[in-house]
């Protein structure tokens, strides 16, 4: 079975919201120093769900695939030093700012191309700019089955039982291959690269197609939603800080203080 | 002005749910000139939503529908029969899927979750949370029909009724299906009141250390008649069960009171209860985020801080 994962660089979003800044005059994130980029948590997730379906036996090769431009290799080694097979690159000048559907469209090209694929995974969103909708896109120009936020995923055959999380609870859902499944975080943490998948990730190279191979131009990856701005909300809200005698009586001083406001 | 369609979905009662009357209120930001209702399978008191026109698709099966495979198809085809500029949709579990899928498939502009929308026909502008929340991003679009999903919370409802909008039925083309198919759903347990309706919700983080303070949580909670959240550092370590995450990948809540226990405050999080009217840290780390979004907090340890403040709410609350 060939499982592609759909993988996207971010910033870290552990950055303390202190080193959050943003170029007004390019609408760009400054990238902090000493922060480097990591893999989108939920393509973990992912990676995840396939070394799972490893684990129970089944005969599969894991492709992570990314789009974008300078990738930050040993963020994106990670997926290797978890398990993945290999990885698989479009890196070009300016695909870190096409938007969603610009980047549909290359991985669509690139799943045909590298393919054929019988299980496409992606992360619920993105960490970055939170839409949410790229892997769903690739379910539409595929034409093939869609199930969101998963939690839980067997293969039985040519089919896969599947657990979709609902607000209240989840739904069992069958779906036939191939198909493109989200995953999301309650599937279970990513696990951590052991010392053995580190170095053999090291010694791998990723494969690395470029637009031309694909048989795309820029024209086919222009925007019909424009950024006009990017900032930081001001924010305006001033805490009260409560104190007290100690750390007790600054609780005690707290419930009387929010008795005061009418709010309990 | 702008033709607007709006996709709307009924509630646990029946009636159109509070997210799709915020998408009505959105509408109103545009020029409305023509707004016209989809609801898929019967909406009480659809038929005095104040819009123009109501069109009712046929309620589809669920486990018939794959995950929304055949309303994707029926709402493609409203859009292209209908042309409108805009078309809306509440962020909710059905909508985040079909707006986006519905976009793809028409090759439309789309812009998702966002929490404002202006201009008209040809020049809408939208604004929505990006970075878990960091950032704002103002966006531009051109082409018609934009396609856009609102956030819950972004608008005040509109009425629920009061209008007189002529009414159509359509029928499902029964289309597009791909195989996926739902067998069955499972409900989580729960007990006491639902997270979403609390009017106090009580939530833990990392601080807490471990799971046995949620029962702490849950004392407090149970003496104000709330239900216990958690942050999604929480939820992954396996403290408490995934169906008290409050944040941007959780549940959205707006109690009258969001108190905040050992939780640090990144965006992420408070994305899911910044539309709280009070917001109470307990953070024994003064410089932590939360303490820049709350109205009311305490530096202090929370195993000292929480039983007292639990011991003087149980006497005030007498």
């Amino acid at each position: 079975m060939r499982i592609a994962v759909l993988a996207k660089q971010v910033p870290d979003p552990e950055t303390p919201p202190s080193q959050f800044k943003i170029d007004e005059s390019t609408n760009s994130v400054v990238p902090p120093s000493g922060v480097p980029p990591v893999v989108n948590g939920f393509d973990l997730n992912a990676v995840e769900a396939a070394l799972l379906l490893k684990d129970a036996g089944i005969d599969v090769e894991i492709s992570v695939l990314s789009v974008g431009t300078d990738f930050a290799l040993d963020a994106l080694k990670k997926t290797l030093a978890m398990g993945a097979d290999r990885l698989v690159l479009v890196d070009e000048a300016g695909l870190d700012r096409i938007d969603a559907a610009a980047t549909v469209k290359v991985l669509t090209a690139l799943l045909e191309k590298d393919g054929p694929f019988d299980l496409v995974l992606g992360g619920r969103q993105a960490s970055d700019w939170d839409q949410a909708h790229v892997v769903l896109g690739v379910a539409e120009s595929l034409g093939i089955p869609l199930v969101t936020l998963v939690q839980k995923l067997e293969v039985d055959g040519e089919s896969l039982n599947i657990q979709r999380v609902i607000p209240d609870g989840y739904q069992e859902v069958t779906c036939p291959t191939p198909a493109v499944l989200t995953v999301t975080n309650e599937l279970g943490e990513a696990r951590y690269p052991n010392l053995r998948g580190i170095m053999q990730a090291s010694r791998k190279q990723p494969d690395t197609y470029s637009l031309a191979d694909l048989e795309l131009t820029e024209s086919d990856l222009e925007s019909k939603v424009k950024l006009e701005r990017l900032y930081i909300p001001e924010s305006n809200k001033q805490v009260e800080l409560i104190d007290g005698e100690d750390e007790a009586d600054a609780g005690r001083n707290l419930a009387l203080r929010l008795r005061e406001e009418k709010l309990i | 002005m702008t033709s607007v369609l709006i996709f709307i979905e009924a509630d646990e009662t029946g009636a159109a749910s509070q997210a799709s009357l915020q998408a009505i209120t959105g509408a109103s930001k545009v020029s409305p000139s023509n707004v016209i209702a989809v609801t898929a399978g019967s909406v009480s008191g659809s038929d005095s939503l104040p819009v123009d026109k109501v069109i009712d698709l046929p309620g589809v099966e669920t486990s018939d529908d794959g995950i929304f495979d055949s309303l994707t198809s029926d709402i493609s085809e409203l859009i292209q029969s209908n042309s409108p500029d805009l078309v809306l949709f509440s962020k909710s579990d059905q909508g985040a899927v079909v707006s986006a899928r519905v976009a793809f498939r028409l090759g439309a502009a789309f812009a998702a979750d966002c929490t404002d929308i202006t201009g008209s026909a040809g020049a809408i502008s939208v604004t929505r949370p990006v970075y878990g929340g960091s950032a704002l991003a103002d966006f531009s679009i051109a082409s018609t029909p934009a396609i856009v999903s609102l956030r819950a919370g972004a608008f005040e409802p509109s009425a629920s009724e009061g209008g007189t909008p002529a009414t159509e039925q359509a029928s499902s083309s029964g289309e597009g299906l791909r195989g996926a198919s739902v067998l069955n759903a499972v409900a989580e347990s729960r007990e006491g009141v639902r997270l979403e309706d609390a009017p106090v919700v009580v939530s833990g983080g990392r601080g807490l250390g471990g799971p046995e303070p949620f029962a702490v949580l849950e004392d407090l909670a149970n003496s104000l008649e709330g239900a216990v959240g958690a942050s999604r550092a929480a939820c992954d370590a396996g403290w408490i069960d995934h169906s008290h995450q409050v944040g941007l990948t959780g549940k959205s809540v707006s109690p009258d009171v969001y108190i905040a226990v050992g939780i640090s405050g990144a965006s992420q999080h408070m994305a899911g209860c910044s539309s709280s009217r009070a917001i109470v840290a307990i953070n024994k780390d003064g410089d932590s985020n939360i303490f820049k979004e709350a109205r009311f907090g305490v530096v202090g340890d929370w195993e000292k801080v929480l039983p007292a403040f639990i011991e003087q709410v149980k006497a005030l609350k007498g």
